[in-house]
């Protein structure tokens, strides 16, 4: 056992500086434990390595062995003193509209690739509905053969399928494309995406049950919400991989995620999956509501304005160090964040501890799943100095994430400029005191 | 075990002989009729397919307006503390374009269709289809869309021309060329 953690210290140490100010190679990892977990460990060890100075205090015995736990109970809750992990509420309207803006997932706090259901980001546009399963109904017409209803209970005796995928908020970075980046915790910035196993019915089963006119070609979905939340999706979507999600990471939809039921459209821009789902018109086209022409389209600087951009784009960002966190003195630490991109799967990740200067190519958690959340990482010794650590997503069709300068370029500035499909790479400044900003490179 | 597995074979063969697909089952919908859904069926496409009876005029949709928006859109539309729903014609290739009923929406119905569903915020549905064509008018007249004279109905509501109608570029099923 030592002799393997010696050996495994003693590959890092080695580990070749794969791109400049520090970066190792993702080998280091690969081969050193044989898998990820047990290299980190020795990673862990490493920085203790660098820092060790006095011996520890010696041992007594923890309280929490000397008198019994708490009970049992019903619903488990987070730790008390994790208490602080929340999510960030940005209420545009203030009190005038409580309801309409988003509440934001704490990235930085968090590892792995699956989003607690109470951490999930919300975004609506009129409060959360209370809405009672015993009276909630799914009415599917339009261009089909016949219109039919469903209630709640007839819906839970499909048959069912899940699927694991991300959902992001086609407004999530929002704040990346004002003019100045804005210094607040990586979650603020970048927290309206979630990875979630979702379970439900295809949408394709009931819409085959209503029977579909060859001339729909488009489906209008609509929440029971006080927004009336409405968005067309192509039909060709909708028969593909559409879900009618009933649960979300095996429990049923929380109210903020659509209690009792939701859309799902794995990839595509988080406004579109509708919550509180209780319609589905099989339409000829789109029916171009508030939401699909006023909101979520793209203008340019030239005053056209791009319309059903739906998937969201190849996209990356470093969680670990990102702005919300301290740097703990220089050492070795795990660089880790999350990629995904709404064209398919993650090909490759690079890092840049140097400002884009060198790259490395990250080690990829696995699985890697087509339009899911993957988790990279990559060895780091930080030597103290000013740094400037960035990640760089490209996916399966050859999409590469863009640079903030050249995504910023497609679109219209100012207050009412474009703030829609922020897919930029996300640049954190290291300071040698050890903080970290928001910087646009 | 065995039975289900010659369950599932017999599903298979009754997949591939009939048209009936088995991915219908269990067929539980229930059938409705189209008088019976009228109070869901409110979404409007730009042809006005579903646009209700009734009709709103400029003079009518001030009084609406200021009885059940102004508090949020403020005077004349022009916004604060909510959203302004007059303004920025000429603005959107501009480097502060403003974006509003008047500068960006292409559909004139989308705006009745919104109204309609979402508005007054702490009432919708509240309105009258009377009221809604009617505060649709007045904000369209505000703009200078339509002339004050004119009057909103299920025939002329979809004709209304938006200015920005021309200005959105489909990046379905992919972008433009
Ligand atoms: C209590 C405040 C409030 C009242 C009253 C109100 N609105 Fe609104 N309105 C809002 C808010 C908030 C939004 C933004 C909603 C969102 O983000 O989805 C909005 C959005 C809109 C929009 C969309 C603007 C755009 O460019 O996308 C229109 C049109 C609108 N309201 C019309 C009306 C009309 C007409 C009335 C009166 C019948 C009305 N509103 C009453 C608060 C209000």
């Amino acid at each position: 056992m030592r002799n393997g953690i010696a050996k495994r210290q003693e590959a890092l140490d080695q580990a070749d500086l794969v791109a400049g100010n520090g970066l190792m190679s993702r080998r280091a990892l690969l081969t050193a434990g044989g898998r990820m977990t047990v290299a980190a460990a020795a990673g862990g060890m490493s920085a203790l390595a660098v820092s060790r100075s006095a011996a520890a205090e010696a041992l007594s015995v923890p309280p929490s062995m000397t008198v019994p736990g708490a009970p049992m109970s019903g619903y488990g809750q987070p730790s008390p003193y994790e208490e602080a992990v929340q999510r960030g509420v940005l209420k545009p309207y203030g009190d005038l509209a409580p309801g309409t803006g988003v509440s934001m997932t704490p990235l930085q706090h968090l590892a792995g690739t699956i989003t607690p259901n109470g951490l999930h980001f919300e975004r609506h546009h009129n409060g959360v509905p209370s809405i009672d399963p015993e009276t909630h109904k799914l009415l599917v017409h339009g261009l089909v053969k016949q219109n039919l209803i469903f209630t709640v209970n007839d819906l839970l005796r499909y048959p069912m399928t899940s699927r694991t995928c991300f959902l992001e908020c086609s407004g999530n970075s929002f704040f990346n494309s004002f003019p100045k980046p804005m210094q607040m915790p990586c979650g603020m910035i970048h927290g309206l995406i979630s990875g979630t196993e979702w379970t439900g019915i295809p949408l394709a089963t009931l819409l085959d049950e209503a029977g579909v006119d060859p001339k729909g070609k488009w489906i209008l979905a609509e929440g029971a919400d006080s927004a009336g939340m409405s968005r067309s999706v192509p039909l060709d979507k909708v028969l593909d991989d559409c879900l009618l999600a009933l649960y979300q990471n095996g429990e049923r939809l929380r109210p903020e995620q659509g209690y009792p039921m939701r859309l799902l459209v794995p990839g595509w821009e988080g406004n579109m999956n509708v919550k509180w789902l209780h319609r589905i018109k099989v339409t000829e086209g789109p029916t171009e509501t508030k939401d699909e022409t006023s909101k979520y389209t793209d203008l340019q600087p030239d005053g056209i304005a791009r319309q059903f951009t739906f998937p969201m784009g190849v996209k990356s960002v470093i969680t670990h160090p990102s702005a919300g966190l301290a740097m703990q003195g220089p050492g070795f630490y795990e660089v880790s964040g999350l990629a995904w991109s709404g064209h398919g799967t993650i090909a490759k990740v690079e890092v840049s501890a140097d400002g884009g200067n060198s790259w490395a190519e990250a080690a990829l958690q696995e699985p890697v799943m087509s339009m899911m959340l993957v988790r990279f990482r990559l060895p780091w010794r930080w030597d103290g100095s000013l740094s400037r650590l960035m990640s760089r997503a490209v996916d399966d069709q050859g999409n590469v994430q863009p640079s903030h300068e050249a995504w910023a370029k497609q679109y219209a500035t100012g207050p009412a400029g474009n703030l829609y499909h922020c897919n930029a790479v996300q640049t954190w400044e290291i300071t040698a005191e050890g903080e970290i900003a928001n910087v646009y490179v | 075990m065995s039975m289900s597995k010659r369950a599932l074979a017999t599903a298979g063969l009754v997949l591939a002989l009939s048209s009936v697909s088995a991915r219908s089952e269990p067929q539980l919908g229930q059938p409705i009729s189209d008088a019976d859904i009228a109070a869901w069926d409110i979404s409007i496409p730009p042809s006005g397919e579903g646009l209700p009876p009734g009709s709103g005029t400029f003079a009518e949709g001030r009084d609406v307006y200021a009885q059940s928006c102004l508090r949020c859109h403020g005077e004349g539309a022009a916004g604060k503390p909510a959203d302004a729903l007059v303004g920025g014609q000429g603005s959107l290739s501009t480097d502060a374009p403003q974006k509003t009923v008047g500068s960006y929406w292409p559909y004139a119905t989308t705006l009745f269709d919104y109204i309609r569903r979402a508005m007054p915020l702490e009432s919708p549905r509240s309105l009258s289809d009377k009221d809604v064509y009617a505060v649709t008018a007045y904000i369209l007249g505000l703009n200078g869309i339509i002339p004050e004279d004119a009057v909103m109905d299920a025939a002329s509501l979809p004709d209304v021309q938006m200015p920005n109608r021309d200005s959105f570029v489909s990046w379905y099923p992919s972008p433009p060329r």
